[in-house]
């Protein structure tokens, strides 16, 4: 038990990376705004940011290179359901009681910062609800593509780690995309990163308009449609490649 | 029920001398080398047959079983069992099949294995009444239902293999690959295992493929054995076929009321080994009857039993040198 308490205790320390970045932006703000982004707004958009990780977050390419590895992938291989549904359903499973575990420091956060989640329009809950399950399935599938990466390279989380120096730029995690260089901005907005956090946390705190949410909401659709077609087209290929680290 | 007809299944290894240098070296000139696991092997299993597959390590057990349970794919050749081509894992073909390797687990870690019950029971679809009856049957059977509620980590081997079979026998499949069903067990779970085995096969008219160190599994299970060898055919066939044509002669073992008269075993046949209470001879099996009948007759017996000469020596001298070929035996 003492072992799951700790390894508890290092989730929830892990999970809290955004509170920091709010305690820091708050104190930058404290004398006066950056950009359009007061200290309030700093609190609403790493409360966002929290949020969504605790409702998008995903855990599958340690899980998967660690079973390509060991060969224990080829249990998953042996029942009549797709690996990937299986851990999909596993993943999920755990989001209620993230949500259990993390909602009253939520609240807590909401009421006494004074945090700004405009969520009154029905039209922007469904948006915001989409832009998330969008967010949790592009990592999802992204941890997907380089977790099966393990069937070829001695060591895909090297490449993950690559992908998330990459994606805490740019997709919005240490730094609001629109103080980041115009130039960076554009940059990411082509990319798959700010689609996982920065796009859903923009929609739910409200920073996007709907019609620009809406458009946005395609494109991180679009990366998935992509996503999920690289994903089915690499884990054949990494099946036949399977074989070497059997177990 | 199980076709494999030229089956060759190789592997590209990367192979490099050790130190630093040659890890450097490996960095930027790679050296692979083809293994071949498997070559052009072929046989077939009737439904309800009971096989054994021996050979010694590295001779491609293991990498045939992955490839008959659709976790590996083929080189070359042809493989279908029940009909499907099991590197395609259709679904229907998991449901058929099942897997049990001693030195692997499906259990759920930290669970206990109800819970992987439960887990396997709606991943296999099977109506709940149905699912509680076979479990109940196998709990039964393998005598586990104090172990139901336990966390799997707290389990001893033994428990947690009786437990991995009823994981993967409720949903009935019609064909059971078993790699080392018994690795790690006692003497008397290694039995328990076995009777388990039979019965399940006796009842249900599921064809066994199994692999086994232990001879003792194989003699007890299976009348037929294919044996390969560096990943080639070198017998298939009737176990006690190939028993006779290796060492045609018979054990007796004999237990001495008294020491015997020095001298007096000479008359009998070969003497394997013997102390002051008990003599193994080594008799060809034509003349076991005139044997038995002189030892009762001349010998202080206290008791007496014929037997095969056991079957890990047999095969130590079938791998270790004579090849009678293929035995012409298969069904």
């Amino acid at each position: 038990m003492v072992a799951y308490r700790s390894e508890f205790l290092v989730w929830i320390l892990s999970m809290n990376m955004p509170l920091v970045m709010m305690a820091l932006w708050t104190a930058v703000a404290a004398d006066g705004p950056v950009g359009r982004f007061g200290q309030r707004d700093f609190v609403s958009y790493y409360l966002g940011m929290f949020i969504v990780r605790i409702l998008a977050g995903s855990w599958l390419v340690w899980e998967l290179t660690m079973e390509i590895r060991s060969g224990t992938l080829a249990t998953r291989l042996l029942r009549p359901i797709h690996p990937l549904w299986a851990f999909s359903a596993t993943q999920l499973a755990a989001v209620p009681m993230r949500v259990i575990v993390l909602s009253p420091l939520v609240v807590v956060l909401y009421w006494v910062a004074g945090a700004r989640l405009p969520l009154h329009d029905p039209a922007r809950v469904a948006i915001v609800v989409a832009a998330i399950a969008g967010a949790w399935l592009l990592l999802f599938l992204v941890m997907a593509i380089i977790g099966m990466l393990a069937a070829y390279v001695e060591s895909a989380l090297s490449v993950f780690d690559l992908w998330l120096a990459a994606q805490s730029i740019l997709s919005g995690f240490l730094v609001p995309l629109e103080l980041m260089p115009a130039w960076v901005a554009r940059v990411a907005r082509v990319l798959p990163f700010r689609y996982i956090l920065g796009f859903p946390v923009e929609t739910l705190i409200g920073l996007e308009s709907n019609a620009t949410a809406l458009r946005d909401l395609g494109v991180q659709w679009l990366f998935i449609a992509g996503a999920l077609v690289a994903t089915i087209a690499l884990w054949r290929r990494a099946l036949r490649r399977f074989a070497a680290f059997g177990g | 029920m199980i076709h494999v007809s030229n089956l060759s299944k190789s592997y590209r290894v990367h192979r490099r001398p050790p130190g630093l240098a040659a890890a450097l070296r490996s960095l930027v000139r790679r050296k692979y080398e083809n293994v071949h696991a498997i070559s052009e092997l072929s046989f077939d299993i009737a439904p309800g047959e009971r096989v054994g597959f021996l050979g010694p390590n590295g001779a491609g057990k293991t990498t045939a079983l992955k490839i008959l349970s659709g976790l590996l794919y083929p080189t070359s050749g042809k493989v279908t069992v029940g009909g499907f081509t099991p590197h395609e894992r259709r679904t229907d073909f998991l449901r058929s099949i099942t897997l049990v390797m001693g030195q692997k687990q499906q259990l759920l870690w930290d669970l206990p294995p109800a819970e992987t019950f439960a887990m396997n029971r709606a991943l296999f679809d099977l109506p709940k009444r149905e699912a509680a009856a076979i479990q109940n049957e196998l709990v039964e059977l393998l005598q586990i239902g104090p172990l139901l509620g336990k966390p799997c980590r707290q389990l001893s081997l033994g428990e947690r293999m009786k437990c991995e079979l009823v994981a993967a026998l409720l949903h009935r499949p019609k064909v059971l690959f078993l790699d080392e069903p018994t690795i790690g067990l006692d003497v008397s779970m290694q039995s328990q295992l076995r009777n388990f085995i039979r019965h399940y096969n006796e009842t249900t008219g599921a064809t066994i493929l199994l692999t086994s160190h232990y001879m003792a599994d194989v003699a007890a299970l299976c009348p037929r054995v294919i044996v390969i060898d560096k990943g080639r055919l070198i017998y298939d066939g009737d176990l006690k076929a190939l028993v006779r044509r290796i060492r045609p002669e018979k054990r007796i073992t004999l237990h001495f009321s008294s020491v015997p008269a020095p001298g007096s075993l000479d008359r009998l046949g070969n003497c394997v080994s013997h102390s002051e209470s008990q003599a193994i001879m080594s008799v060809p099996a034509a003349q076991v009857t005139d044997a038995v009948r002189a030892a009762l007759e001349q010998l202080p017996i206290a008791d007496i039993s014929v037997e095969d000469p056991p079957l890990e020596e047999i095969m130590r001298e079938f791998l270790g040198g004579e090849r009678p070929g293929t035995g012409g035996g298969t069904p």
